[in-house]
């Protein structure tokens, strides 16, 4: 190593989440409750094969109690910000953690999917938000009648752009959840020369999962067998 | 046999730096990536040019001085070898090298292909290392170490400090290095004393020098020299967020 003279800065004064561990745990808790979401999620709308009633029904349920909705939605809310606001930060400092770049370089090991963790993120954004902006407040463009989420659902992917972008939103979902869902064990501190290969297996199921459920629905719909 | 040579050249921290091109000749594949540019520089001298600097020092591939980007990966094509071990087999007569320096902003470039790594040397300083009292040495072995804890130290401490691990993550990220250093001593009982306020610091220190974070991607273990694994990334981030857990009586004393 050099040999120049040294300049420690103390303890640094860094707190938890001024520290980039501490803002991985965040994103990795935050992501780990978001996935869970997603599952449920999708567990959910797949009623939609039971017809009509039964998703509706259970669309129903879930509003009956105001306060476990609104505890959900807040919670879910203040994931999203967590997990948003954190990787904004580390996308900025990866900026300037290398002013100058390569000319040349290769890259060995790393999937498609951990290199493009920052674009996979930002799009499944904005497909939350046209998500929200169509089946929970109606203002998507797409017929809206409150309360028939049956009709809602088959009536918007109908709109070919809509399902179109549907599917390759859930595609880059699965490409970031078969990064993300191992890598926060890494990130919380667990790594095992047995097991993790074992998670990256069941992250790579667990997304494929999700991916071949919630795909299935538009596919359904345009293909006529959900009507 | 021959090779063509694209080096950056820069001929300090301030000025401005661009690739140029070079023919080494009379080259022989037994030497190392080191001694080709040796060659290249006596020809550089004997035309009266600016020779190419690069670091080195042991040329063994146990100091850590060495280190550069060749064709885009740290240390070169051979898996767990630095650049002074890598000998010209590897390549074709006539094939085009890029050598270039590593990248981050937390290393600077000195000249050519020479970064400033003192960075590194911060990070250890913050909390690599162990404190003793000073006097008659203890004895041998006084102390016992399970082996596998020892085994897996050592593997840690192999780490020579190249600055690879930065060079070919994508995040310009020290978490290899830092990782390694923490674990190494984590792992035995000198260590434990130090370890919560080691994590802390080393930590901060990592992040104070303005490396980038860790994505979990694994580039910084294909090209480290030494083989070290991202397990010892795990391993630090368990000692951060434990020390981070332990030391929560010090928010009340306003530490
Ligand atoms: C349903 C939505 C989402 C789920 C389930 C999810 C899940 C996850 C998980 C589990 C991780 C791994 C965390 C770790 O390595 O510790 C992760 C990482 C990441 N997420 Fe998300 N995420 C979602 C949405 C988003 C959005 C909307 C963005 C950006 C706007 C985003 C940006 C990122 C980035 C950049 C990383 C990589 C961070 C890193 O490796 O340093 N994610 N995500
Ligand atoms: S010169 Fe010492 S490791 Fe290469």
């Amino acid at each position: 190593m050099s040999t120049s003279a040294v300049a420690v800065a103390g303890r640094g004064g860094l707190r938890f989440y001024q520290t980039t561990v501490g803002k991985k745990a965040v994103m990795a808790v935050s992501g780990v409750l978001l996935f869970g979401f997603v599952l449920v999620h999708m567990a959910g709308n797949l009623q939609i094969y039971e017809g009509p009633e039964k998703l509706n029904n259970y669309a129903k349920l879930l509003r009956s109690v105001p306060a476990l909705l609104w505890g959900a939605r807040i919670t879910l809310l203040v994931m999203v910000i967590l997990h948003i606001w954190s990787s904004v930060q580390l996308a900025l400092l990866k900026q300037s953690a290398r002013p100058v770049g390569y000319v040349k370089k290769e890259t060995l090991q790393a999937s498609y999917a951990t290199r493009t963790m920052y674009w996979s993120g930002p799009i499944v954004l904005c497909f939350i938000i046209y998500h929200l902006l169509q089946l929970t407040f109606g203002a998507g463009g797409t017929p809206f009648q409150e309360g028939d989420v049956y009709s809602n659902v088959v009536q918007g992917f109908q709109v070919i752009p809509v399902s179109a972008f549907y599917i390759l939103s859930m595609i880059l979902l699965g490409l970031h959840l078969n990064h993300g869902l191992w890598s926060l064990f890494q990130s919380l501190g667990f790594y095992h020369p047995r097991y993790t290969k074992r998670i990256k297996g069941l992250a790579a199921a667990l997304s494929a999962l999700i991916v071949a459920g919630n795909i299935s629905i538009p596919i359904s719909v345009l293909a006529g067998w959900v009507r | 046999m021959k090779l063509i040579l694209h080096i950056w050249r820069q001929a300090n921290a301030a000025a401005p730096g661009k690739m140029m091109r070079y023919e080494a000749a009379g080259l022989s594949e037994d030497m190392s990536m080191l001694e080709a540019l040796d060659v290249l520089n006596e020809e550089l001298i004997a035309r009266g040019e600016e020779p190419v600097a690069f670091e080195h020092d042991c040329r063994e591939g146990i100091c850590g001085s060495c280190g550069m980007m060749i064709n885009g990966v740290a240390h070169g094509p051979s898996r767990a070898t630095t650049t002074c071990q890598l000998t010209l087999r590897h390549f074709r007569d006539g094939q085009e090298l890029y050598l270039e320096p590593w990248r981050a902003r937390a290393f600077p470039v000195l000249k050519d292909l020479v970064v400033d790594r003192a960075a590194f040397d911060r990070i250890v300083a913050a909390g690599g290392y162990v404190s003793v009292p000073t006097g008659s040495a203890p004895d041998g072995n006084a102390i016992p170490v399970p082996k596998d804890d020892a085994e897996r130290a050592m593997d840690a401490a192999a780490c020579i400090g190249c600055g690879a691990c930065v060079a070919a993550c994508p995040n310009a990220s020290a978490a290899l290095f830092t990782g390694a250093k923490i674990t190494h001593l984590a792992l035995l009982p000198q260590g434990q004393p130090e370890r919560h306020e080691r994590a802390l610091r080393m930590v901060a220190q990592w992040n104070l020098e303005g490396f980038g974070s860790c994505t979990n991607i694994g580039e910084c273990e294909a090209v480290c020299p030494k083989g070290i694994g991202v397990e010892v990334i795990a391993a630090m981030n368990r000692d951060f967020l434990a020390a981070s857990w332990a030391e929560r009586d010090r928010v009340h004393a306003g530490a």
